[in-house]
């Protein structure tokens, strides 16, 4: 039974449907990460997919020669803050995978840096995740994953891995960085999948 | 188990700045943490209304103990409520411990070099604590960042272990105002700062930087350039970018 706290009555608040459960209204972009912020120039910049038979592999160009698109969506941070109607632009992972051919159902992504992410690939497909390369209009800050991150915002944020450099295909599931190191392996922000 | 909400009763609060303060709390439940681990906190008004937020742990061991320092957001939600109104007696929700990567472990033996901004410092003095109770034999050395000496959190605790720890030593940054007499002006990390005033990527220190974002991106990059690599440069931020 929850504990009533003695004098707290919270923020006036509307109830929002768009808000999952948990979280917050946030107009800052906070930053979460592990360690220092990679730098890392789009001349030199390139993006595999691995899977169990072929490397495919893109440059900063041969990415956007797939075409961008303006993506309108909310993210959810697993720090609790939420941001609404944030606008994006990046090219769709269903563009990525037109030509890759696998039998794998799983995906580890990883960025420069180090840090990995896994992922089921049916989240990657059907219109809900991007590798997004601007923000606001403007090229993408490192800070924020700059110059191309993944964008799956229908997950927690931390499953959004900045600085993305590739993604491997695995036949079975595995945890990448903060889900070996106490977060959720799928991370939905609807069902709180915070924590293992 | 870290997902279960636990109760825990208030057992001393303490002013640490004129807009922080730290709180005991007694959580019967608690399995112990890793120093620099944090918890969720859960407040609810009388409507059922829960605001949450991820708090660090000051405290780290065994015990039930736990301590929190929490500084006061102008705009805060649930700060403002543990800074000014939480009491000695009261209950509060608690879920933890959380969090694998931003920690020490009292059998690591490498140097460690501790970095705080403001209020990020409270993890650190969890590894420190951690580092005394264990009596161990590692380099610690804590670089320390705040904007007035009236600013520095767990003072008389740190300054006694700067004096008593034979392997700890610590570095005091004032952006704003010194001390009087202090022999530096005010001013923010620099490189020639980190340079001279931590352990030099050539002793192979883990580093871990814990303050707000601006803070914590400046240092992490100088220390980049200083030549520690990236993969032993640990962080952890907070507020808004």
């Amino acid at each position: 039974m929850a504990v009533i706290s003695r004098g707290f009555l919270g923020r006036k608040r509307e109830r929002r449907d768009d808000l999952p459960p948990g979280q917050y209204l946030t107009e800052d972009f906070p930053v979460l990460s592990a360690g220092p912020t990679p730098r890392i120039d789009t001349a030199e910049w390139s993006f595999a997919v691995q899977t169990e038979s072929e490397l495919h592999q893109w440059n900063w160009q041969q990415l956007h020669d797939l075409g961008p698109e303006d993506i309108a969506t909310d993210i959810h941070c697993v720090t609790r803050w939420s941001k609404l109607g944030t606008s994006w632009r990046g090219v769709s992972l269903d563009k990525i995978f037109e030509t890759v051919k696998t039998n794998y159902h799983f995906v580890m992504a990883s960025s420069y840096g180090g840090y990995t992410t896994n992922l089921p690939l049916e989240d990657l497909l059907g219109g809900k995740a991007w590798i997004a390369t601007e923000f606001d209009g403007a090229p993408l800050d490192p800070e924020h994953g700059g110059p191309a991150r993944l964008l799956v915002p229908h997950l927690y944020f931390w499953k959004s891995a900045k600085w993305v450099h590739g993604l491997r295909m695995l036949p079975k599931d595995e945890p990448g960085f903060w889900e070996q190191n106490g977060y959720n392996m799928y991370g939905d922000p609807w069902r709180e999948q915070r924590y293992w | 188990m870290t997902g279960v909400w636990k109760v825990g009763t208030v057992t001393a609060v303490h002013a640490e700045t004129p807009t922080a303060r730290s709180l005991q709390v007694e959580i019967p439940e608690w399995p112990g943490n890793l120093a620099g681990q944090h918890l969720d906190l859960r407040l609810t008004a009388p409507d059922g209304y829960t605001a949450t937020r991820s708090y660090s742990i000051a405290s780290a061991g065994p015990g039930t103990l736990v301590q929190l320092a929490v500084d006061k957001l102008p705009d805060g939600e649930v700060s403002p409520y543990l800074v000014d109104e939480v009491r000695v007696g009261d209950e509060l929700e608690l879920r933890g411990p959380l969090g694998g990567w931003f920690v020490w472990r009292p059998d690591q033996a490498e140097p460690v070099q501790l970095i705080a901004g403001g209020s990020g410092v409270v993890p650190l003095v969890a590894m420190i604590r951690a580092h005394e109770a264990a009596g161990s034999a590692a380099r610690f050395r804590l670089l320390y960042s705040v904007r007035t000496p009236g600013d520095v959190f767990f003072a008389e605790e740190l300054a006694g272990l700067q004096k008593a720890s034979a392997n700890l030593d610590i570095t005091w940054v004032y952006t704003r105002r010194t001390p009087d007499g202090w022999p530096f002006p005010a001013g923010r990390v620099s490189p020639e700062l980190l340079a001279d005033a931590t352990i030099p990527a050539s002793d192979e220190p883990t580093v871990f930087v814990c303050g707000p974002t601006s803070f914590v991106e400046t240092v992490a990059d100088i220390l980049v350039g200083l030549g520690h690599p990236a993969e032993r440069v640990k962080t952890e931020r907070f507020g808004g970018a």
